[in-house]
């Protein structure tokens, strides 16, 4: 037999159905849940190690949060991880999750470009750049088009010239060494374009932020359009946030 | 004459002063003794401590387990002179350029006195990375490409300068420093001891797993902490796990770059199931969160256990026929055959480690030969080849998938007769380091050597903390397979090695 035949019937089909679906396994960490049960706030918020806990109420910034854990072990009562990826937003405010609040993170709707929908939403293409990115943010990002999530099937795909794109993703804090080479990728995509910020390093510099290495000041110069918390993003977050952010998604 | 140093073995601590500090000729006379005799460098750095300079070597010999330590120092001042080592040892030339761009240490006759990484509190602060001096050429003939920092795919960031005869490359210059996020500094601004964790697993993320293990073992033997035979054998299943995962990634990704698309979709969905394994056991795909200094939040069970033994069936009965057909292929042998070779004598000669030593004779694996973890009571095989091209380091990361698989069940098994309850991790307020002294941890990662070395003060404090990825060996091998080769094999050789930017850069 020609070995390839078995070998594809082995392969068989790899992707994922419906991108909005799928359960992830384990203890994966993902919007979080913080019930309203008191506890030494002060102690919590000091054992963040990047500072994303905030106080009265408490409170976890998804764009400062790294994912470990630590607070939930630390106070199970009151700190829970559930498993729902769907934490992408265009608003920074939005990635802020509240004591009580057990409501999905949406997308603002008022605050998208109307000309996004209209040119992106059947065909979006995209140029990375890793401006301190750790390699975990990448491979994720590169995962989006393998033959599980397959985001190519709803027209995002990553190219190699900016000019052939429709926008920038940045993983990594921003190093002052990148800092440059961001600023003459993004002026290299023509407009209309978009910038969206994968991975909490890329978000707030994660667990680099402050670090004297670092050069955010492009950040300040322009309007995010998606912010994909994760440490790094799952590729499901990815994915939905950037197909909710450019289609009108169902409910 | 015997050589002057002080001994340790890997994970192991020693008082400052029991550390020889000599003479710069005596340093050097040592230094080239033990390196003639065999020893290959694991780390050579300096810090500053008041008005001093410090420098201490550490030179493993992979015969007997030992790790020799040195130390110099000179007064910190502007235009310090010190003979180039690297003219005799010529793998020294990466540590003596770092040591020279932090601190502005001239080493006469150095052959390559270029920056390594623009680190943002180098010496010179006027030498900008956007002003390399690259090697030029003075022809007519030739000519020169010039690659990044942005590559075409959606990788980190590195600039390639190609000279050229023709379609054919005469020397490839790699200028590295882009992804420079001040890793070591923050060791010491954010010295909580979650924060470093962090750190450490963000130093290179796809080697998540095995620098975080070099992090807390340095930390827990400068605490005295036993982490137990139970969480060691934790620890090596997740080590192995990520080296399975990333030889199947790149095993993708290579035939991605040959135009093999079954073999790459193969390889690539089935590096899928073993990171969502990961996240079944820790909530990430790449091992984030499983190290912590002295315990564990996810403790291994018998379920894992039970899953992980039917993943590691599933990666052979899927990974074996495929890589059967792969390497009978004349195409992939036309493709792989002598491209991008590294001869064994040169692999020694720029102190290669890991795979890109394994691949062309040099059997360099810490796990081996400086036991870690599980190693220790559960030995492991290492494979060496000898051809050094992308052959080879194909080849190679079939034979490791095997055996890490091979390696995976037999401690899983050992795991599910043996384990005990695994404490949850220390408390940082509990964490006692040893004072004025010096540690050094080995972990054999899957690009190859790891490793992380502290110095603590007088109360414990951690004052130096220094880090090496394999990567910053391994680069200078990458750019001498270039040579005389067609330009256009550049991505598959590339991919061949897959070294790390972000952990050169820190
Ligand atoms: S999980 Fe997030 S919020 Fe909680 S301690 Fe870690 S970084 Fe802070």
């Amino acid at each position: 037999m020609i070995p390839e035949l078995g070998i594809l019937r082995r392969h068989g089909k790899q992707y994922i159905p419906d991108i909005t679906a799928p359960k992830v396994p384990g203890p994966f960490k993902g919007r979080p849940e913080i019930s309203t049960a008191a506890v030494d706030e002060a102690a919590l918020a000091d054992l963040c190690p990047t500072g994303a806990i905030g106080k009265k109420p408490v409170t976890i910034d998804l764009g400062k949060c790294v994912m470990c854990g630590a607070c939930s072990f630390a106070f199970p009562e009151k700190i829970k991880f559930t498993s729902d990826y769907k934490i992408a937003t265009n608003s920074r405010d939005r990635l802020i999750v509240s004591e009580g609040s057990s409501d999905p993170i949406m997308l603002d709707e008022s605050k998208i470009r109307s000309e996004i929908r209209s040119l992106f939403g059947r065909s979006l293409k995209l140029r990375e750049i890793s401006a301190g990115g750790g390699n975990a943010d990448e491979g994720e990002l590169n995962a989006c088009g393998n033959p599980n999530f397959d985001m190519g099937r709803f027209g995002i795909e990553f190219l190699a010239s900016p000019r052939h794109t429709d926008g920038i993703v940045i993983t990594g804090p921003i190093t002052k060494n990148m800092a440059a080479a961001t600023q003459i990728c993004y002026d290299a995509v023509p407009s209309p374009k978009l910038i969206i910020l994968a991975g909490t390093d890329a978000i707030s510099g994660g667990i680099f932020a402050g670090s004297p290495a670092l050069d955010r000041s492009f950040l300040g110069r322009y309007p995010v359009d998606l912010y994909v918390p994760g440490n790094p993003p799952h590729p499901l977050t990815f994915v939905n946030g950037v197909l909710s952010l450019v289609r009108k998604m169902k409910g | 004459m015997t050589a002057v140093s002080a001994v340790i073995r890997n994970q192991g601590v020693i008082p400052l002063t029991r550390i020889p500090v000599v003479s710069y000729p005596e340093f050097i006379r040592v230094v080239d003794e033990l390196m003639t005799g065999g020893l290959h460098c694991v780390n050579y750095f300096a810090w500053a401590e008041g008005d001093m300079l410090k420098f201490i070597i550490c030179l493993a010999n992979d015969s007997d387990g030992t790790i020799h330590l040195l130390m110099h120092k000179s007064p910190k001042r502007t235009g310090l002179q010190l003979d180039a080592l690297s003219l005799q040892h010529y793998q020294l030339h990466i540590f003596e350029r770092e040591i020279s761009e932090n601190f502005g240490v001239d080493f006469t006759g150095h052959p390559w006195p270029k920056p390594v990484r623009y680190a943002w509190n180098r010496a010179d602060q006027s030498k900008l990375i956007n002003n390399y001096p690259f090697y030029k050429i003075d022809s007519d003939e030739l000519h020169e490409v010039g690659v990044g920092p942005i590559h075409a795919g959606v990788i980190e960031p590195g600039h390639f300068r190609f000279l050229c005869n023709g379609e054919t490359v005469l020397h490839l210059e790699i200028q590295l420093g882009w992804q420079h996020r001040g890793v070591e500094s923050l060791f010491l601004t954010k010295p909580g001891l979650l924060q470093r964790t962090i750190l450490s697993e963000s130093i290179a993320s796809d080697t998540s797993v095995g620098h975080s293990l070099a992090f807390v073992s340095l930390l827990e033997s400068l605490a005295g902490i036993n982490p137990g035979e139970t969480l060691e054998m934790e620890r090596t299943l997740a080590l192995e796990l990520e080296r399975i995962a990333m030889h199947l990634g790149d095993l993708s990704n290579v035939n991605i770059g040959m135009a093999y698309q079954l073999a790459s979709a193969v390889f690539g969905t089935l590096r899928t199931p073993v990171i969502n394994y990961t996240q079944t056991w820790c909530g990430n795909r790449f091992g984030k969160g499983l190290n912590r200094v002295g315990g564990s939040h996810y403790p291994f069970n018998d379920e894992l256990a039970a899953k992980l033994l039917d993943l590691m069936n599933k990666v052979e009965e899927t990974a074996k026929p495929m890589a059967d057909r792969l390497f009978g292929l004349p195409s992939f042998l036309m493709r792989s055959e002598s491209i991008g070779r590294v001869t064994e004598a040169q692999t020694r000669l720029i102190g290669a480690v890991g795979m890109a030593a394994r691949n062309a004779g040099v059997a360099r694996d810490i796990r081996v030969t400086h036991p870690f973890a599980s190693y220790r009571n559960h030995p492991i095989e290492s494979q060496t080849l000898t051809q050094g091209d992308v052959w080879a380091r194909m080849m190679l990361r079939n034979l490791e998938l095997n055996d890490s698989v091979y390696y995976v069940r037999d401690l899983t098994r050992t795991w599910m007769d043996t384990h005990e309850p695994v404490s949850v991790p220390a408390e940082e307020k509990k964490l006692q380091l040893a004072a004025d002294s010096f540690a050094v941890s080995l972990v054999e990662g899957w690009r190859g050597e790891v490793c992380h070395c502290a110095v603590t003060g007088s109360n414990g404090a951690i004052v130096h903390y220094k880090v090496k990825d394999p990567s910053l060996h391994n680069w200078m091998a990458l750019a001498l397979s270039l040579r005389n080769l067609e330009i256009s094999d550049f991505p598959i050789n590339n991919k061949s090695y897959n070294l790390s930017y972000c952990g050169f850069d820190l």
